[in-house]
């Protein structure tokens, strides 16, 4: 009885079965649409790819030349050579410039203790110019790339040497410290592996310079590892009220626990209405 | 059956069911009715500041609890080991048998970390407590005679609750703790001749060795509980002795209780908030971190991570360190001497003995010899509330400058600065504090002499036959009027010749400091000043009052 109506289907079915009705036609279908979307994709990151080994063109350097004139010169000179008001870049490298720019830190918003991070003024496109033409001037740490950014290191010797170089300043958990006249170790929550890096290759402000010799590049790669453990593993023993130690475990207890005592003892001792 | 009943006719008689008769057996074995009896009708006023004693009691007890929970796990040795446990970022670390077995109840062993995190939040809560407990003493006169030994039990207890918090902060042998001990190691080798034999002495050598956790183990968990309940069971005891105080108000004297007895109100409101308390800290544990080891790593004796303090108590004797100008040390005769921490250690001894011996030395100023059980309103005690002010102001910026990095990068300030600052509120912060807190207090006293006289001020304009607006004043009910006059009205001490007839230097010296603990005062009005300002109101009222409640009648 049910089956009736259906007879008259597998007929047509059959019919089409090598065409557009074919059982694996979607697949197909899939296949080709994940091949062109692939290939397309494929040939246009090569042009970007070849885009960015054209970085160190005479082309992008000049543009580098241009804006470098334009937002940067003022404090460090027409060629970069510094003044009172900003060092020289001569020999400071790509790495240097991508970090300071990178941040946001360049250009200086005004003159203080140390520049602070805030939001990026300059384009991917732009930055890589300045870094290329800065880069240009005299030999320096390039932008690192590759394995060392990967995150997938040891973390166990990361986090020991993150102990014995990073932590004084910027404190076990990263977190942050102070440092002598209103200069500071920032957080290095949600700063990205490539900036960890150079930060580290060019020591920027007053951070000192972890060359090769003194922390190997697979060293490096194990500390960013660890930064990344621990960004992406939330503290096992719940809010980590802003890894800070027992500072912020004290406000905590005064604030919050003896605080919600104090108000159940008012609660227990209120007298019925 | 019939045999028995016929024989005790009595215990049949008295029979009421399943209670009364194991009440009766126990009564029959023990004697303890009388206990209960007594115990039981003990009468404790309800106010919530008298229940910041039960809290430090109760997290106590939630430390003796979870703490046995933690010896069953922790090891107590510094022999080196490699971590193998579940924590990634630690793997095949060398650390000792202590943080590797402090890791394992974090991470390996059912139920360590929560427990873990309550005995270290109810150890912060412990300390808490019994300061905000001491607070309510001080300010409200409490130590006065006759309780003046229980302040410096409970003062004791409060020093040995910081000794309980820094030895168990320094068990895990974590980054952290090996720091707060190379503090103290510091400290210990600044005193001058014994400092290092001394240090030698603890630590089984040179710093770290490898006997420093097995001996603050033995002290954690045996010594200084045993002393503490001890102490506390001595605290309690003479809080039964003394009876509890309570504050005044109508029907309260120096010679009665008002409030509900142990039984059944006392002990049933006590028992459920030590729930209460129990669960506000199973709350915190469960959500918020404390103590990270994991983040810290082992001990090693090269790094200290950036915001190391000590846990909130022992911040204000960290903070007093920091405080200290460079440049204190000298040498004399081929020796360092570190004024930077002999100042420090003397100025923080100083400080912790006056507050312990405080009640002698103001029962010497003021040469009060009654007995008192009904509270000082701190307004009342205007001197005592304005030393009070000097010394939490005095402490708080010694804790405050523990934090001083903390502050410095979290409000963008110069770690310069922010030490400036708080060297200046130090010293010139409590006099300030005294003044002002001084002339509030008196100024509130006036206040409430304004309210007894005149009453308070409705805000009901009346106009008066002639012409005249006057505001009604509304007075104060008998119950109110009570709270606000019955005070001790003391005064400066007569500078009188003993049977000598000469007047000694002690004797000048505390006259001295009388007159400077009682001069300024405001005196309770008294019956005649009442009459009289009642007298006087009554013709001015009593026309304006009638007649405004006539006209809202219609």
């Amino acid at each position: 009885m049910t089956r009736k109506p259906m007879n008259p289907a597998p007929k047509a079915r059959k019919g089409r079965k090598a065409g557009r009705r074919h059982p694996l036609a979607s697949v197909a279908l899939i296949a080709i649409g994940l091949l062109f979307t692939g290939g397309a994709y494929a040939a246009f990151s090569t042009t970007t790819a070849s885009a960015e080994s054209d970085a160190n063109s005479q082309q992008t350097i000049d543009d580098g030349e241009k804006l470098f004139a334009a937002n940067c010169a003022t404090c460090h000179g027409l060629s970069a050579q510094g003044s009172g008001d900003g060092p020289s870049l001569i020999g400071v490298g790509a790495a240097s410039v991508d970090f300071q720019v990178g941040t946001g830190r360049m250009p200086l918003q005004m003159q203080g203790p140390q520049a602070l991070k805030k939001p990026v003024q300059f384009t991917e496109e732009q930055t890589a110019a300045l870094a290329a033409y800065v880069a240009s001037l005299a030999p320096g740490p390039a932008i690192p790339e590759g394995e060392v950014l990967d995150g997938q290191g040891d973390a166990a010797v990361g986090a020991e040497l993150f102990r014995i170089n990073c932590a004084m300043c910027h404190n076990v958990a990263g977190a942050g410290g102070a440092l002598t006249e209103g200069k500071f170790a920032p957080s290095l929550a949600d700063v990205s592996a490539v900036h960890v890096y150079e930060a580290m290759v060019t020591g920027p402000q007053n951070m000192p310079v972890f060359n090769d010799m003194n922390i190997s590049p697979e060293n490096k790669r194990d500390i960013i590892t660890y930064l990344k453990y621990i960004e992406d593993n939330p503290s096992p023993g719940g809010l980590a009220i802003g890894s800070l130690g027992p500072v912020a475990e004290g406000l905590f207890i005064w604030i919050f626990g003896l605080g919600a005592i104090v108000a159940l003892t008012v609660w227990i001792t209120a007298k019925s209405n | 059956m019939t045999s028995v009943s016929t024989r005790e006719p009595t215990e049949v008689k008295k029979s009421g069911g399943f209670t009364a008769s194991a009440a009766n057996y126990i009564d029959e074995r023990t004697s303890v009715s009388g206990a209960v009896k007594e115990l039981g009708r003990k009468i404790f006023p309800d106010h919530w500041s008298f229940l910041l004693g039960e809290v430090a009691l109760f997290s106590f007890v939630i430390i003796l609890l979870s703490g046995s929970f933690l010896t069953f796990f922790f090891d107590a040795s510094m022999a080196e080991v490699h971590y193998d446990g579940s924590y990634a970022p630690l793997k095949g670390i060398a650390m000792s048998a202590a943080m590797q077995s402090t890791m394992d109840i974090s991470f390996d062993i059912r139920g360590g970390l929560l427990m873990r995190q309550v005995h270290h939040w109810a150890a912060l809560l412990f300390v808490a407590a019994i300061g905000l407990h001491m607070l309510r003493v001080f300010f409200t006169g409490a130590f006065r005679k006759p309780r003046e030994i229980n302040w410096v039990i409970g003062f004791v207890l409060f020093i040995l609750a910081m000794a309980e918090g820094f030895t168990g902060y320094s068990l895990p042998d974590d980054l952290l703790s090996g720091n707060g001990l190379r503090i103290i190691d510091g400290l210990i080798k600044g005193i001058p001749v014994i400092g290092t034999w001394f240090s030698f002495l603890l630590f089984g050598g040179e710093f770290p060795g490898t006997a420093i956790v097995g001996r603050l183990y033995s002290l954690h968990i045996l010594l200084l509980p045993a002393i503490i309940v001890a102490l506390i069971a001595m605290h309690l005891l003479f809080v039964v002795v003394h009876k509890h105080t309570q504050y005044p108000s109508a029907g309260h004297t120096n010679k009665n209780v008002v409030g509900y007895p142990i039984l059944p109100v006392y002990a049933a409101k006590a028992g459920g908030f030590f729930f209460i308390v129990f669960g506000v800290v199973m709350l915190i544990a469960s959500f918020v971190t404390i103590n990270p080891i994991w983040n810290y790593g082992p001990y090693d004796p090269s790094p200290v991570s950036a915001g190391t303090q000590p846990d909130w108590y022992i911040g204000f004797a960290d903070g007093a360190m920091r405080l200290v100008p460079p440049g204190w040390e000298f040498v004399w005769l081929n020796h360092t001497y570190s004024m930077n921490i002999l100042v420090v250690l003397g100025v923080v001894g100083l400080f912790i003995v006056t507050v312990m011996i405080y009640p002698f030395i103001e029962a010497w100023i003021t040469g009060d010899k009654r007995e008192h059980h009904v509270l000082d309103r701190p307004r009342n005690a205007p001197t005592r509330t304005a030393i009070g002010a000097a010394g939490v102001t005095f402490y708080a910026s010694l804790w405050a400058a523990a934090s001083s990095d903390i502050m410095a990068t979290h409000f963008h300030l110069t770690m310069e600065g922010v030490i400036h600052t708080l060297q200046a509120t130090t010293l010139l912060g409590p006099f300030l504090a005294f003044y002002i807190t001084k002339r509030v207090c008196l100024a509130l006293m006036k206040k409430d002499r304004e309210i007894v006289l005149h009453g308070y001020e409705s805000g009901r304009i009346v106009r008066l036959p002639g012409g005249e607006y006057v505001e009604v004043h509304q007075q104060v009910d008998d119950f109110e009027r009570w709270k606000l006059v019955s005070y001790n009205d003391q005064k400066p001490l007569m500078l009188r010749p003993n049977a000598n007839g000469k007047i000694t230097v002690p004797e000048q010296v505390r006259a001295g400091l009388s007159r400077w603990f009682f001069e300024d005062r405001i005196a309770p009005v008294d019956q005649i000043e009442l009459d009289q300002a009642h007298g006087a109101h009554h013709t001015e009222i009593e026309g304006s009052a009638v007649q405004p409640a006539q006209i809202t009648d219609k």
